[in-house]
């Protein structure tokens, strides 16, 4: 078990680093860092424009930029901002602003999806089914950003007519934060609802399906209908039998879909005006910002990659017939 | 990595031929597929025909500020008096021509390649679902805004952002193409073909895509409205398509903090969004029956 591991871990290292690589090219190409720069007016002296291209590798070729980006990374340097920030001190609170997010999202999106899914199973084209599968529908097409402003305009309107703060709309905490252990975690917890329910429910809706249509395929199957014919109770060969089989493939899903919960992330802070990882990457998309960029990308890609990894170890510990050699 | 092809358990394809009146029965006979596909054409026809033939036109000021829906309005106008419907048309139909033309070229393009992983097997498969699950690696909003920072503003942006739209979706129909032909190429005929010294590229355009093609079209109606979603919160966040061209998730995006006041604003552009991704998934869950030659018993 502990080889796999390892030799998994080993292999994931060429994707990022490919992955890197590409992105690397792609960001590169994608403008001119000092672009708001040279169209200053007055114009700026070329000296400071030199230096300016200097501080940020420009006048090095892109492979070698590559080269020195990655082995900095290594010693801990994320490279040169455009805005002069630290991107290294900047990203990582923001990363655990927007993990908590995603992590709550997921959680709560698992918990309805295994929920209504299996109910759906159960009792299939009944009406129960049909209202869960037209709530399914209608939330996979919605888009999450208007989603989150008709529920964030919501929440105002509530806390306009009781004429105090319910739930929180914008931020990820107040400012300036509560005094005292207690009180900051009832803060940040009250600013994740709005943001975690909207994220949970771009998420839900595809899982939901994906578990419902996996028990049906797992209810048809001799296995269970031999487990039921032995007298076992139907209760427990729905979750013993029936629900473990129906969880194996879903963990690969829910590990693809993380980078796109990332995704929903970045819109959904957007809305709710949280310092994250979202607003961290738009800015520095605007500004070209390459190194605060590839920082981003670099970052979610590998835990991202991590996710997959205990996805395919869990698939093993899951389902015994995964033989791991 | 374990493959697991992405897709529902219960949506296995047949891979018999699809006797296409067949199809074309069940698929009426899901009405509410038959009414979504009726719904999602009315509202391409409007967008497209629509926006031409109505006194306003899109990027005109009209003498009206902040109107309520009436009318001469239907949907209201915004503060600088643009007219809302004819906005609103407008963007679906840059909306939707964004999203067929992703649908097109990561269809095409991701059945190809999953289909010549698929079939070759071995390193050549290796090789490219390798590459292909790199693509999904990486969210595809900020590899989206990175790429279309540059090219939104320009005349043909629609056209870049629907490729570069294209360019993380198409792994999903690779992944979905190869999964089916790995099952296909062990079937008589592929080795029959094989045995008549059919060349690889032959037997995937001959053989193999067009007895995927139900999957195929499945996929791609799913696509459309993934694209819908897709290239709206693109907009949304600033980095899709930008004035004056307009789009249904900019104009959401303008109209935003008009929510408590000028209601209209906000909801229609939305709802349209809605009514055009439900429409199409809709529309996809009635093909995928009536492709589906296993399950047609269980649905009438």
């Amino acid at each position: 078990m502990l080889a796999y591991v390892l030799r998994r871990l080993l292999h994931s290292v060429p994707i990022v680093l490919v992955g890197s690589f590409i992105t690397f090219i792609m960001v590169s190409a994608s403008g001119d860092p000092l672009g708001d720069l040279k169209a200053k007016q007055p114009p700026v002296p070329p000296a400071v424009l030199a230096a300016e291209a200097h501080r940020m590798r420009l006048d090095q070729p892109v492979l070698e930029r590559y080269w020195h980006w990655l082995t900095g990374i290594l010693g801990g340097d994320w490279g040169p901002s455009v805005k002069k920030i630290d991107i290294g001190a900047e990203i990582w609170p923001r990363l655990l602003v927007s993990a908590r997010l995603v992590t709550l999202a997921v959680l709560l999106a698992l918990t309805l999806a295994l929920l209504v899914g299996v109910v759906s199973a159960v009792k299939r084209y009944s009406t129960v089914d049909y209202v869960f599968t037209a709530i399914g529908f209608l939330l996979l097409s919605m888009p999450a950003f208007w989603f989150a402003i008709l529920l964030k305009q919501q929440a105002i309107d509530l806390n306009q007519a009781t004429g105090a703060t319910l739930v929180y709309t914008v931020g990820e905490a107040s400012i300036p934060p509560p005094t005292g252990f207690w009180p900051t975690v009832w803060d940040v917890l009250g600013h994740l609802v709005l943001p975690t329910v909207v994220l949970a429910m771009t998420a839900f809706a595809p899982w939901s399906r994906f578990v419902r249509s996996s028990m049906i395929e797992v209810q048809d199957s001799d296995y269970v209908r031999l487990a039921r014919a032995k007298g076992l109770k139907r209760r427990t060969v729905l979750i013993r039998h029936a629900l473990r089989t129906a969880l194996v493939p879903l963990t690969t899903v829910v590990a693809l879909d993380l980078a796109v919960l990332f995704s929903g992330a970045v819109v959904t802070e957007t809305v709710f005006q949280w310092r994250g990882m979202g607003s961290f990457l738009l800015s520095a998309v605007r500004d070209k910002d390459i190194y605060a960029v590839m920082a981003w990308l670099l970052l979610v890609s590998v835990i991202v990659v991590l996710f997959n990894l205990i996805a395919d170890l869990l698939y093993a510990v899951l389902d015994r017939r995964v033989r791991l050699g | 990595m374990v493959e697991i092809a992405y897709a529902p358990a219960d949506g296995e394809l047949s891979t018999a031929t699809p006797r296409w009146r067949l199809v074309v029965r069940r698929f009426l006979r899901h009405r509410l597929a038959t009414v979504s596909l009726v719904v999602f054409v009315l509202l391409v026809l409007l967008a497209f025909v629509g926006g031409a033939l109505w006194h306003y036109s899109y990027d005109v000021y009209t003498p009206d500020n902040s109107q309520p829906p009436s009318a001469r309005h239907p949907f209201g106008t915004d503060a600088t008096g643009y007219d809302l419907l004819a906005q609103v048309l407008r963007g679906t139909q840059r909306s939707v021509e964004i999203a067929l033309f992703v649908a097109a070229v990561s269809g095409v393009f991701g059945s190809v390649w999953g289909a010549v992983a698929g079939l070759h097997g071995g390193k050549v498969d290796t090789v490219l679902m390798r590459i292909a699950d790199l693509v999904l690696i990486f969210p595809a909003i900020a590899v989206a805004a990175v790429l279309a920072n540059n090219v939104g503003a320009s005349s043909q942006g629609w056209l870049l952002i629907g490729l570069v739209l294209a360019a993380l979706t198409w792994p999903y129909v690779a992944r979905l193409v190869r999964g089916l032909v790995l099952s296909l190429r062990e079937r008589e005929f592929i080795a029959a073909a094989r045995t008549f010294g059919a060349g690889s590229w032959r037997i995937i355009f001959r053989h193999v895509l067009p007895n995927a093609l139900g999957t195929i079209i499945v996929a791609v109606t799913i696509i459309v409205a993934v694209a819908i979603l897709a290239e709206t919160a693109l907009s949304f966040i600033g980095f899709g398509v930008r004035p004056p061209d307009t789009s249904l998730g900019l104009l959401v995006s303008q109209n935003q903090t008009a929510v408590s006041t000028r209601p209209w604003l906000f909801y229609f552009p939305g709802l349209f969004i809605v009514l055009i991704a439900l429409s199409v998934n809709f529309t996809g869950d009635g093909l995928r029956d009536a492709f589906d030659n296993t399950r047609s018993r269980s649905r009438r």
